[in-house]
């Protein structure tokens, strides 16, 4: 087994570490490779619509769109897939980003690596980090190169510490079509193709505004659909269910850091703008107005969760004076639109908020990756962005912005152009074509899914506060035995129609998804970073490692060495 | 979620119908859109920032349907309010100056 994050293992040596250095063996027996047997699998798979590329990119956030493009310029014949809307779609577009973007001086990158490292839990790969903030550094240059329209700081410096959603997005699509990369909008991704040696070999999946299948034959694929946020309208994220960990995972792909999942965000009570930083001004109260102890923004969360569960809670920027409030109004001004629209003067009035799960969007959990170029475990499928792992760079968790929109751009980019030399050695070549996916493709043969009642199902598990914030062995369990119930009844089972397929499909995946999460919670029993374990609520540093998942009817746990903190030398 | 669609703004370029992402919108042959799947709307108010018009209206209010009418929008001068605020007008928007915007900093 590849330990994650090779380089820095390579350069030093390391102790015998026992059990560690190998990996640790897997709680219950791996499956490698989930082939259903349905005669929609069986025949060659066709389309109304069949393209052939070295690459398919699946996904068109900033980390798709980083892929599309790097892949095209390694000279690959590049397809791009979303959803949604490449340039509208995802976690970036509606929102701004703050951007880990550290001017190559050794002082910054070794203070801007520290601040994270004990917030992380540890668990971040120094490695890894220096490589994210390199490239970082550098992609954020060609943004600048291609007209992003950075501000100045009134000294003639261009400030690039932060992108606006919609105009970073915008441009990210120009420039993925200008590469040559063909893009296809409302085209959700169903499942995968293999071969027969279970090589990834492409998708299929259907262009929802003309009802009807499409089907990409690829050398390789990158996986780039976001993370998973259980559509709770948390702003952009009802397009984030995990699909991706899905079509991986029913190819044998394995997951790393799925319990730090528990992502909730800050929003006006009933609404969707999920920006939390500017809570950092804010007093909280409880409906009468008196304080409620302990309640922050930042290390404060979870007595703001806890009251939730039981009474509203109120929130007023009353640390702001005008100037801030000016320097709010300018850097995140759709934090405002909302309050704005209901009539509120955040400064000078209480309003009532909420938390929103956003899952593992600002979590840190997803497909593993085994080497520099992003590579999961199965040939020829990569991963970027927020549907692989983000441990790598911010360990057990992420907290405020910067990290995974440098983890997005830098990953998506790796992928892309690691997928672009390996998708073209399949030019020309004979390969059979067979689809990979499982429970709840339409193929008209099985008993029906209730997609809405499987999502309600699901989201009655992973959205409660008392359950996935502040977790507990016992309920855990609890959750676990109604989740898995689920997957046992609906593994025959099949989507409605062709257009309830990708409801369908999305309560799959978040299915799916919820048992990784949980079942990788259940192990480590420990808090550490966003993971919270009510009856393990202290850290504990035998459990310095990352919890690996995957397989589908059988969940199993497994264990990876994590670059140990002693000898990794941080400071400069 | 998004509430209205002005028949008076809107222009039928259909915009909106490609880049919402959750595909809330149908196309209507030689008509304007409709807001053909409201719940599944997630307040992204991405429409809005893309209507070359103004003729979108989301309200913030992302699990209730409010009922505003275009005719309280106009007066409120509502329309387009979301695309302005993020600059997406000619000039984009001033920045305050560094001093003012390093308040933000030193929290
Ligand atoms: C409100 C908010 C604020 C944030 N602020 C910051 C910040 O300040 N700094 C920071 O670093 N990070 C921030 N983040 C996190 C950041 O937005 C994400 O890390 C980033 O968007 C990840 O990029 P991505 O390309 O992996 O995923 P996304 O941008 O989420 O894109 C995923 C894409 O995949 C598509 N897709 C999904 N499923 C399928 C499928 N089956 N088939 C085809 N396409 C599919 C979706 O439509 C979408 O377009 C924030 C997140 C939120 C929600
Ligand atoms: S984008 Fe605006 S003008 Fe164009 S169809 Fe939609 S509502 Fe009408
Ligand atoms: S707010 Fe977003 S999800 Fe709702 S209709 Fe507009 S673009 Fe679509």
């Amino acid at each position: 087994m590849i330990a994650i994050g090779r380089p820095v293992h390579d350069a030093l040596q390391l102790p015998d570490f026992g059990d560690l250095t190998t990996g640790f063996r897997p709680y219950q027996e791996r499956q490698t490779m989930v082939i259903p047997s349905t005669a929609a699998n069986i025949a060659a798979p066709s389309a109304s619509l069949e393209l052939d590329a070295d690459v398919l990119v699946i996904g068109g956030g900033p980390a798709g769109t980083w892929a599309a493009i790097s892949a095209a310029g390694k000279g690959a014949k590049v397809v791009l897939v979303d959803k949604g809307f490449c340039g509208s779609s995802g976690a970036t577009a509606p929102s701004g980003t703050g951007v880990w973007y550290v001017p190559p001086d050794p002082v910054r990158r070794a203070k801007a690596m520290n601040s994270r490292w004990d917030l992380g839990g540890r668990l971040a790969d120094p490695a890894w980090m220096r490589r994210t903030l390199d490239r970082t550094y550098e992609n954020v240059n060609h943004l600048a190169e291609w007209g992003y329209p950075f501000s100045d700081d009134g000294n003639g410096r261009s400030i690039r510490t932060s992108l606006d959603g919609p105009d970073y997005m915008r441009l990210m699509r120009k420039r993925t079509k200008s590469a040559g990369v063909k893009i296809l909008d409302h085209s959700p991704a169903l499942e995968l193709l293999r071969d027969e040696t279970g090589a990834v070999a492409g998708a299929t999946g259907i262009r929802r505004q003309k009802g009807d299948p499409w089907l990409v034959r690829a050398g390789a694929v990158v996986i780039a659909t976001g993370g998973c946020a259980f559509l709770s309208k948390a702003l952009g994220c009802n397009v984030l269910t995990g699909d991706g960990l899905l079509l991986a995972a029913e190819l044998g792909a394995e997951l790393s850091g799925m319990e730090f999942s528990s992502a909730y965000a800050m929003a006006l009570e009933g609404g969707s703008v999920t920006k939390t930083r500017f809570y950092e001004w804010a007093t909280f109260t409880f409906e009468d107005g008196s304080p409620i102890p302990g309640a922050a923004s930042k290390g404060g969360r979870s007595v703001i969760a806890k009251a939730l569960a039981t009474q509203r809670v109120f929130a007023q920027l009353d640390k702001a004076d005008a100037e801030t409030e000016q320097a709010m109004r300018y850097a995140q001004p759709n934090f405002f639109v909302p309050l704005d629209r209901v009539g509120i003067d955040p400064f000078k009035q209480r309003f009532p908020v909420t938390l929103l799960l956003e899952g593992t969007v600002r979590g840190t959990g997803g497909l593993r990756i085994v080497d520099n170029g992003c590579a999961t475990t199965v040939p020829g499928l990569y991963a970027a962005g927020d549907a692989a792992t983000r441990e790598l760079i911010c360990g057990a968790f992420t907290g405020g912005g910067s990290h995974n929109a440098a983890w997005a751009m830098s990953s998506g980019f790796w992928a892309g152009s690691s997928a672009g030399d390996y998708g073209q050695q399949y030019r020309g070549r004979n390969r059979r074509y067979v689809r990979a996916g499982g429970v709840g493709i339409a193929d008209g043969s099985g008993r029906a899914i209730d997609a809405a009642a499987l999502t309600r199902s699901v989201q009655d598990e992973v959205h409660p506060y008392d359950r996935n914030y502040q977790r507990n062995g016992e309920k855990l369990e609890d959750s676990l035995g109604r989740l898995d119930g689920l997957w046992s009844g609906i593994r025959t089972a099949q989507a409605a129609s062709l257009g309830e397929a990708q409801r369908t499909r999305e309560g799959v995946a978040m299915l799916a998804t919820s048992r990784w999460m949980y079942r990788s919670a259940l192990s480590r029993t420990e808090s550490r970073g966003m993971h919270k374990r009510e009856d393990f609520p202290k850290k504990d540093d035998a459990q310095l490692h990352y919890t690996t998942t995957g397989g589908l009817d059988e969940v199993w746990i497994g264990r990876e060495r994590a670059p140990s903190p002693e000898l990794e030398v941080l400071a400069a | 979620m998004i509430e209205v669609i002005s028949e008076d703004r809107c222009t039928g370029c259909n915009i909106c119908v490609n880049v919402c992402p959750t595909n809330v919108f149908d196309t209507v042959q030689g008509g304007i859109p409709v807001i053909a799947r409201q719940d599944d709307c997630q307040t992204c108010f991405m429409c809005e920032v893309y209507c070359p018009d103004d003729a979108l209206y989301v309200a913030p209010q992302a699990t209730q349907v409010t009922g505003v009418t275009v005719a309280e929008l106009e007066r409120q001068d509502l329309f387009g309010s979301y695309r302005k605020s993020i600059g997406w007008v000619r000039g984009g928007r001033p920045r305050p100056t560094p001093e003012i915007m390093s308040r933000l900093d030193h929290h």
